[in-house]
Parts: C-alpha cells; sequence; structure tokens
C-alpha cells in the first residue's frame, strides 16, 4: 500500500459504514418481528378476509405489528386501499 | 476419552453424552463445510472421539473436504432406513485418529431426514463419542433445522458482508426458539461467532466490515476469525482439512478456534495487516 492509498482510505466514504448502519436498521426490525405471537399471521390473515368482503386489496396491502413499549403493548394495522 | 465434568446433562443421565456441535449460517457458500472438517479434525487432534455428519442430503461435500469420498459405501440416510448400521456407514479418517465421517446421501429426497430417525443417530453415537459435528445444509428451513434441533453449541459461520450477516441472525432467531434444548427449558444453546473469509486489508480500506462491526450486530461471543486464504482452496483440492496444515494462517486460525471452544484462552491473530518496511518504522511499529 503507497502513502497515498494510506491517507485516502482514512478519509473515503467507507461503504463499510453504510453497511453497518442498514444492518443495524434491519437486524432491529426483524428481531421484533421475531418476537410477535405465533398468532399474528393467522390474524392478519382472518382480518385480510373480512377485509375482502368489501374491498378487493392483497396479501401485501395489509400490515399489522405489534410494538411493545413499557408499559403496553399497541397492535398498529395499516390497510392500504385501492386508488379508486 | 472423556474428560468432562458432568454438566446439566450429565446430572439427568447416568452416562456423559456427546456435546453435539452445530455448524450453520443461514447464507450458503460461506464456509460451513470447511469450518465442519477444520473443527472436527481440531477436536479429535486434541483427543476428543469426535464424529462430523453432513446433514446436506442430497448435495454432500464434506467426504470430499475430508479426503474419503472414495470410500462411501453407506450414507446417513441409509442408517435413518436400517439398511446399515451406525457402524457400517462410519468412515473412520486416515489421516486423524479420533475421528469419523457420517456422509449425507447423494441422490435421496430431502424429506429422508425425521426428528425422530435423526434422534436416534445422535443418541446411538453419543454413547461412545465425546463431540459430535453437526454441518447444516444452507438455508433457514427443514434441513437447517434439522441440523440444529439437538445441538448443544452452535458455531455460527459468518462472512463480513450484508447477506451473510443478516442470515446469521436469523439462524440466531432460530436457535432460540426451535431447539430441543428451549422445549425441554433446558439451558439454551452456546452461540459462537465464526467470522470467515476475513481481509484485513479490505477491513482497512472500508470497503468491508470488522470485527467489532459484525460483533456489535449480532452480539455473540466471538470463537475465532478465519482469514480469507489460498490454502484452503488448495487444501480442499487435496481434500484435506486445512486445521492440519499449520503453516498457514488458516489452519492456525482454526486451531486458535478449537481451543478457544475448549476453554482456552487464546488471543485473536490475523485481524490486523501486516504493516512492512519503512512505513512501520514511520508509524511506530504495531
Ligand atoms: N477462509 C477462506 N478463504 C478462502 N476461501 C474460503 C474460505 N473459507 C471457505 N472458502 C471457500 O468458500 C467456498 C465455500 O466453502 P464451503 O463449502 O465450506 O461453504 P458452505 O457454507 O459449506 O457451503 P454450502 O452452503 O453450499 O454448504 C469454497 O470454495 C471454499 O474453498
Ligand atoms: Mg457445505
Amino acid at each position: 500500500m503507497s502513502i497515498f492509498d494510506y491517507f485516502r482510505s482514512k478519509t473515503k466514504n467507507a461503504s463499510a459504514s453504510v453497511a453497518k448502519e442498514r444492518l443495524q436498521i434491519i437486524v432491529a426490525h426483524e428481531r421484533g418481528q421475531r418476537q410477535q405471537p405465533d398468532y399474528l399471521p393467522q390474524m392478519q390473515q382472518e382480518i385480510l378476509d373480512v377485509i375482502r368482503k368489501y374491498v378487493a386489496i392483497d396479501q401485501e396491502s395489509v400490515n399489522i405489528q405489534l410494538e411493545n413499549n413499557d408499559h403496553c403493548s399497541v397492535l398498529e394495522l395499516n390497510v392500504t386501499l385501492p386508488d379508486r | 476419552m472423556n474428560t468432562r465434568e458432568p454438566g446439566v446433562a450429565g446430572r439427568i443421565e447416568e452416562r456423559v453424552l456427546a456435546k453435539i456441535i452445530v455448524v450453520t449460517s443461514g447464507k450458503g457458500g460461506v464456509g460451513k463445510t470447511t469450518s465442519s472438517a477444520a473443527i472436527g479434525t481440531g477436536l479429535a487432534l486434541r483427543g476428543f472421539k469426535t464424529a462430523i455428519i453432513d446433514f446436506d442430503v442430497g448435495l454432500r461435500n464434506l467426504d470430499l473436504i475430508m479426503g474419503c469420498e472414495r470410500r462411501v459405501v453407506y450414507d446417513f440416510v441409509n442408517v435413518l432406513n436400517k439398511e446399515a448400521t451406525l457402524n457400517q456407514a462410519l468412515i473412520k479418517d486416515k489421516r486423524t485418529p479420533n475421528l469419523f465421517i457420517l456422509p449425507a446421501s447423494q441422490t435421496r429426497d430431502k424429506d429422508a431426514l425425521t426428528q425422530e430417525g435423526v434422534q436416534a443417530v445422535l443418541n446411538e453415537l453419543s454413547r461412545d463419542f465425546d463431540y459430535i459435528v453437526c454441518d447444516s445444509p444452507a438455508g433457514i428451513e427443514k434441513g437447517a433445522q434439522m441440523a440444529l434441533y439437538y445441538a448443544d453449541i452452535a458455531v455460527v459461520v459468518t462472512n463480513p458482508e450484508v447477506s451473510s450477516v443478516r442470515d446469521s441472525d436469523r439462524i440466531l432467531g432460530i436457535l432460540q426458539s426451535k431447539t430441543r434444548r428451549v422445549e425441554a427449558g433446558e439451558d439454551p444453546v452456546e452461540e459462537h461467532l465464526l467470522l470467515t473469509r476475513y481481509s484485513p486489508a479490505r477491513v482497512q480500506a472500508g470497503e468491508m466490515l470488522s470485527v467489532q462491526d459484525v460483533e456489535d450486530i449480532l452480539a455473540i461471543p466471538l470463537i475465532g476469525v478465519i482469514p480469507e486464504s489460498e490454502a484452503v482452496l488448495k487444501a480442499s483440492n487435496q481434500g484435506m482439512p486445512v486445521i492440519l496444515d499449520q503453516e498457514t494462517e488458516a489452519g492456525q486460525a482454526y486451531s486458535d478456534a478449537v481451543a478457544r471452544l475448549l476453554g482456552d484462552q487464546v488471543e485473536h491473530r490475523f485481524l490486523e495487516v501486516q504493516k512492512k518496511g519503512f512505513f512501520k518504522r514511520l508509524l511506530g511499529g504495531k
């Protein structure tokens, strides 16, 4: 490695730090999902079925998440309805 | 030879059972088979009677890496189906005493492994082995789950690269929820991080996640760092586990990892770029 490389490596916007940041976010997200109760997928499916009685939506349009805070859990339901 | 003190298992069981180590990763091609061969050989070299089992049904490779591919007669699935006894299927390693290999089948379908079958084989092996090393297939589905279900210890093989780290974290999730130990309410599976294909120069250049980065994300203890090394390919060409080549950094790094697995305190090596000559002096060494 030349002397120029040495100093360049210190100042360059390192891609490894981008990788680390992205990983920290996705891993935290996936760990959160893992801790969700087993009934969640089934419940998501049933909610989807109910909504489908009235509106034509697909699987990806319903997003259910359980957020655990210190004192309580919040069930968050997001449904994207199609444009009309 | 059984030198372990009776642990939790020892209190419940009469005899001291083998410790079951799974080598797993989620992502494919990160070095599980290379590491299984090295760790199994390393344990046998330290005097422990060791069996390495290839769980990669349909894609067996451990036999090639261990150099015993021409001696395969029966395999894991034959034993499960009672077409052969365990003793008939186990291949005694030619180079290393105390070491045996149980090859995977080459042709059968992946569903050939059943929970009960695997348990029966592991139970039988447990009686006269000290360590059983399970070389997991890639993925997080049934095959990988079968390989880790009975484990006492997990070696999570990870490359310093985004998809490998993420998959390792997923495997950790499975290790914490879908194992015999969890289901029996015993102590959880002991988890160890084995970082492989590490390139200090690229880390220094900011192009590769560092050991610290991966440790920060996965948050499990580090058992070893294996440098990216030409010696690994060379060893696999010859059908010889790389740990037997103690001239090489990869071989030495695997020996260190085995020592740590057995509880020795060993400093990590090969983590820094070897600076040399003028520059080294200019910077005051190290
Ligand atoms: N430290 C290393 N340096 C260089 N090459 C390596 C190193 N470790 C593994 N490899 C190479 O990476 C490739 C994959 O290794 P290996 O077969 O052990 O991975 P694997 O995780 O078992 O793969 P699979 O998921 O397909 O079972 C091989 O070509 C091997 O030689
Ligand atoms: Mg493999």
